[in-house]
C-alpha cells in the first residue's frame, strides 16, 4: 500500500501538475502555493501576502543580498539514499527537510517541494539581530530626520527589534549633512548601507557617481571626488533610499511626512506622462515623487519635472480675471469677464479670429476648444509645438504632455500645422482676434512681443503672468496641472487620468468651467437646467460620443494605471532597457 | 436589543412638596457658614484667605502658592543650560494637538551657527491659547523636552491675535530648564 509514484500513476502528483504549466509548489508558512520557475522567494512571499522585511532589495535593481534583513527558513525535501524511493503524503508533498541556517530570500529562487517560513525562533532571532547590528551606529536624529514616518529602520525597529539598545561603546561618527549634489543632501551616520542608491545610480541613472569607501563599521558612502551627484535622475536616489541618509533638499525640512495627503496624479512635462504622487498638506503642494508603473515610468521620475510645481502657489501666478482698461489691467469677476470676450469675439468676422490653444491641456479641455471653434465659425485653431531633447532614459523628445490626445479629440494628424499660418495671419493683420489658452505664445509659439500688440483684441486663459497675459485684453486665470481633473493620452496611446490634489489659487477656475461660460456666452445657451455640464464628467460623456477610440471611458475606468487607447510605436528607453535585464534574470522587474 | 421598561419613583406626600428639600439645603448652608465662623471649615488653611476661609479673594489673593506640582498651566517652549533652544521643530506636538492649537514652520539652522549640528530649528512656533485646552500632550510627546507646561494659567488678551503665543513668548514664559538630557553634546 506504499503510496510511490507507480501506485498512484492515474492520480498525477502536484509537481507534475505544475512542471506542466512552468510553475512550481512552494509550502510558505504552511500553505502550498504555485509559483512560476525562477521566482524570487522573497517575490513568491510578497505575493501571497506573507510579510519579509527588506532593505537591499529593489525588484526593479540587482540583488546584492547585503542588508540580510529577509533571512527565512528555508526547506526541501531530504535527498534519498540509493535505491530509496521518495515518499509522499496523502496530498502528494514530499516531507521537507527544514535547514538549520536560514536563508536570504532575495537572492534565492523557488524550487519544487520547497518550504519556506517566516515566522517562528529562529527567523524572529535573525532579525532581531539584524536590526541590532544596524542599529549600533544609527543616531538618533528622528525628530530632525525628513524620513521620520516613511523611515524602513523606524518601522522594522517597531515591527522586529529589540526595543533597548545593549551597546555601550562610542557609535562610530562618519560626515553629516555632506553636499553631494545641487538636490541631494548626504547623512552618513544614518546610512545602512543597504547599496540601492548605488546601484540605481549605475544600472537606471547610467552615472555611477556613488560608491562605498573605508571597511566594516566604517564604511562610508561617497561621491566619486572629482563628480557630484547631479543626474537629472538624482532625487530617485532619495526615494528609495530606506533610510534617511539621501534626503531631498527640495523638500529638506519642509514639512513631516505624516501631514502629508496623497493623490495619485500625472505628470505634464512630457510626452511620457509619468505617473505620480502629489503630496500635499491643506492647500499646499510639498513635493512630488514617481508612482509605479510599469509600462509608463517603471518606479522614477526625473528631477526637472518633479521639482516643476513651485510656479502653482509662487509670485506669478494669476488670481482673478483681469480686464484691460485704458492700458491697466483691472481685476473683474468672472461673469463680467467672461461676457466681456463673447461680446468681442461676436464683433469679429469668423476668418477674423483664431485661437492658440496648447497640448498641456487635457482630452476634456480641447474638446470644449474644438467645440468653441465650431461655435465661432472659425477653422483657425491649432496647438502649440513644444520639442526638446530625448534624453535616452524617461524623458520625451515631446515635451507636450497630451499631443496624442490632442490629434485623437480633433481628428486631426498634426494639430500644430496651423499655427504658422496663425503667426503669419496675426502679423500681416488679418486675423485680428486672438483667443490664447494656457500658452504664452513668446515662448515656444515663436511670436515677438510686437507681433502680440497687432490684433485688436486678444483674451487668453493663463496662468501665470507674462508677455501673453501682459498683451491681453483679458486674461482668465486657470488651474495648474495638480488642480485640475482630466485625461491625457501619452506618447504610447495610453490614456491616464489627472487628479485634483489642491484647489486651484485665489479665485482661478478649472480651464473647463472657463471654456464652458465662454461656449454658453457665445451661444446664449443656459447656464442651467439638465443640459448644461455642471460635472467634467458630462464633458466626459460628450467627448467620448464623438471621439470612437475612447468609446467607454469615463474618469473612474481610466484607472490609476491607465488604459491603453491607441496604438503607437513610440518606445520608453527606460522600460526597453528593464525588459530586457528582467529577461535576462538580472532584475525581478 | 432587549427593552427596558422604567417607572417613575413614587413620591410620598412630603416629597411632593419640596418645602422639605428647601429646608434641608438650608440647614447644611447653616452649618458651614457657623463652621466657617469657627475657622474650621475644609481647606482654611490651604487657602489661607479672607477672613471666613472659604472663597480665595483673587485677584488681591492668587492660586499661584497653591498649585500642585502637577498642575496644568500654559504650554512653553523651554531652552536649556547652555542656551540652546530645545525645540528641532520634528511636529510631533502639532501632531499630537487634540484642538490643533500648535502650528509650526520648521527652518534648517545655518552652518555658521554654534548649534549647526541640530540642523533644524523652528522658523515660527504658535500656539493659539483660545484653542489650547491644556492637556499636556504635547509635553508628552515630546522626544527632545522641549515643551513644558508650565504653572501660568492667566492668559488674557483684548483680541484673538493677542491670544496667540508666538517663539518668543513661549521662550519667555517657559524660560531655562535645567538638568534635561543634553543629547546633541560634543560626542553627538
Amino acid at each position: 500500500m506504499s503510496d510511490t509514484p507507480s501506485a498512484t500513476a492515474e492520480a498525477k502528483l502536484p509537481k507534475d501538475i505544475a512542471a506542466e504549466k512552468g510553475m512550481v509548489n512552494v509550502q510558505i508558512d504552511g500553505n502550498w502555493h504555485q509559483f512560476p520557475k525562477g521566482t524570487r522567494m522573497i517575490e513568491a512571499c510578497r505575493s501571497v501576502k506573507v510579510d519579509v522585511p527588506y532593505y537591499c532589495y529593489h525588484p526593479k535593481l540587482t540583488v546584492p543580498g547585503n542588508c540580510r534583513m529577509c533571512l527565512v527558513q528555508m526547506g526541501m525535501p531530504p535527498r534519498p539514499a540509493p535505491g530509496q524511493d521518495p515518499s509522499y503524503d496523502e496530498n502528494g508533498y514530499q516531507p521537507i527537510g527544514w535547514m538549520p541556517r536560514p536563508a536570504i530570500s532575495c537572492a534565492n529562487t523557488v524550487a519544487e517541494n520547497m518550504g519556506i517560513r517566516t515566522t517562528g525562533e529562529l527567523v524572529e532571532k535573525c532579525r532581531e539581530g539584524v536590526m541590532e547590528f544596524l542599529l549600533i551606529n544609527h543616531p538618533l536624529d528622528c525628530p530632525i530626520c525628513d524620513q521620520a514616518g516613511e523611515c524602513r529602520l523606524q518601522e522594522q525597529s517597531v515591527g522586529y527589534g529589540r526595543g533597548v539598545s545593549r551597546f555601550v561603546d562610542m557609535k562610530v561618527k562618519k560626515p553629516k549633512n555632506v553636499d553631494i549634489g545641487p538636490r541631494i543632501r548626504l547623512d552618513d551616520e544614518r546610512c545602512i548601507m543597504c547599496s540601492r542608491c548605488i546601484r540605481f545610480m549605475d544600472e537606471v541613472a547610467g552615472d555611477p557617481v556613488l560608491g562605498f569607501t573605508q571597511r566594516g563599521t566604517h564604511t562610508t558612502l561617497t561621491v566619486h571626488p572629482d563628480r557630484q551627484l547631479d543626474s537629472n535622475y538624482s532625487l530617485n536616489t532619495a526615494d528609495i533610499c530606506p533610510v534617511g541618509a539621501l534626503t531631498s533638499n527640495d523638500f529638506r525640512f519642509q514639512m513631516r511626512v505624516w501631514f502629508l495627503k496623497e493623490t495619485p496624479s500625472i505628470d505634464v512635462n512630457c510626452g511620457t506622462g509619468t505617473n505620480i504622487i502629489i503630496h500635499t498638506r491643506g492647500n499646499t503642494i510639498h513635493r512630488i515623487t514617481p508612482r509605479q508603473n510599469d509600462d509608463v515610468n517603471s518606479a522614477w521620475m526625473p528631477d526637472s519635472h518633479r521639482l516643476n510645481f513651485h510656479y502653482i502657489d509662487g509670485d506669478t501666478r494669476l488670481t482673478a480675471p483681469l480686464i484691460k482698461d485704458g492700458g491697466k489691467h483691472l481685476p473683474a469677476s468672472w461673469p463680467e469677464a467672461i461676457s466681456a470676450t463673447a461680446q468681442k469675439l461676436k464683433q469679429f468676422d469668423p476668418s477674423e479670429i483664431a485661437i492658440i490653444a496648447s497640448a498641456r491641456m487635457t482630452n476634456e479641455e480641447l474638446f470644449l476648444v474644438r467645440t468653441l471653434a465650431g461655435e465661432l465659425k472659425t477653422g483657425q485653431f491649432a496647438t502649440v509645438p513644444r520639442e526638446g531633447e530625448n534624453d535616452g532614459i524617461l524623458i520625451a523628445a515631446d515635451r507636450n504632455p497630451n499631443s496624442t490626445g490632442a490629434k485623437l479629440v480633433w481628428a486631426s494628424s498634426d494639430t500644430s500645422g496651423p499655427l504658422f499660418a496663425i503667426r503669419e495671419g496675426v502679423r500681416s493683420g488679418s486675423i485680428k482676434a486672438l483667443l490664447v489658452l494656457g500658452e504664452d505664445l513668446t515662448a515656444e509659439a515663436g511670436f515677438k512681443t510686437e507681433d502680440l500688440a497687432k490684433p485688436e483684441f486678444i483674451a487668453s486663459i493663463q496662468l501665470l503672468a507674462g508677455a501673453t497675459a501682459e498683451a491681453s485684453d483679458i486674461v482668465l486665470p486657470g488651474a495648474a496641472f495638480a488642480e485640475k481633473r482630466g485625461s491625457m493620452v501619452n506618447l504610447s496611446g495610453r490614456l491616464q487620468r489627472l487628479n485634483r490634489a489642491v484647489e486651484p489659487q485665489g479665485e482661478a477656475h478649472d480651464d473647463w468651467e472657463i471654456l464652458r461660460d465662454l461656449i454658453c456666452a457665445i451661444t446664449g445657451q443656459p447656464t442651467s437646467g439638465p443640459d448644461f455640464p455642471f460635472m467634467i464628467e458630462d464633458v466626459v460623456k460628450a467627448m467620448v460620443a464623438s471621439v470612437k477610440e475612447f468609446e467607454g471611458i469615463t474618469l473612474s475606468k481610466i484607472g490609476d494605471l491607465g488604459k491603453v487607447v491607441t496604438e503607437t510605436d513610440y518606445t520608453v528607453p527606460l522600460l526597453e532597457n528593464e525588459r530586457a535585464r528582467a529577461a535576462a534574470g538580472i532584475i525581478n522587474g | 436589543m432587549s427593552t427596558i421598561k422604567l417607572t417613575r419613583p413614587k413620591l410620598d406626600a412630603g416629597e411632593k412638596i419640596y418645602f422639605g428639600g428647601i429646608v434641608k439645603g438650608f440647614i447644611l448652608t447653616m452649618k458651614h457658614a457657623v463652621k466657617s465662623l469657627r475657622g474650621k471649615s475644609y481647606g482654611a488653611e490651604g487657602l489661607a484667605s479672607s477672613g471666613l476661609g472659604v472663597t480665595m479673594q483673587f485677584p488681591e489673593q492668587r492660586w499661584d502658592d497653591h498649585m500642585p506640582e502637577y498642575y496644568r498651566g500654559a504650554p512653553t517652549l523651554v531652552t536649556d543650560e547652555q542656551g540652546r533652544e530645545r525645540c528641532v521643530s520634528c511636529q510631533l506636538c502639532e501632531f499630537i494637538c487634540p484642538p490643533k492649537a500648535i502650528k509650526i514652520t520648521p527652518s534648517e539652522i545655518p552652518s555658521d551657527d554654534k548649534w549647526a549640528k541640530v540642523e533644524k530649528r523652528p522658523l515660527e512656533f504658535d500656539i493659539d491659547m483660545i484653542r489650547c485646552i491644556y492637556c499636556g500632550m504635547c509635553e508628552e510627546v515630546c522626544p527632545e523636552q522641549a515643551i513644558y507646561l508650565r504653572k501660568d494659567y492667566l492668559i488674557t488678551g483684548t483680541s484673538r491675535k493677542d491670544m496667540v503665543h508666538d517663539k518668543k513668548k513661549l521662550y519667555e514664559i517657559g524660560g531655562t530648564r535645567v538638568g534635561l538630557v543634553n543629547k546633541w553634546n560634543e560626542l553627538k
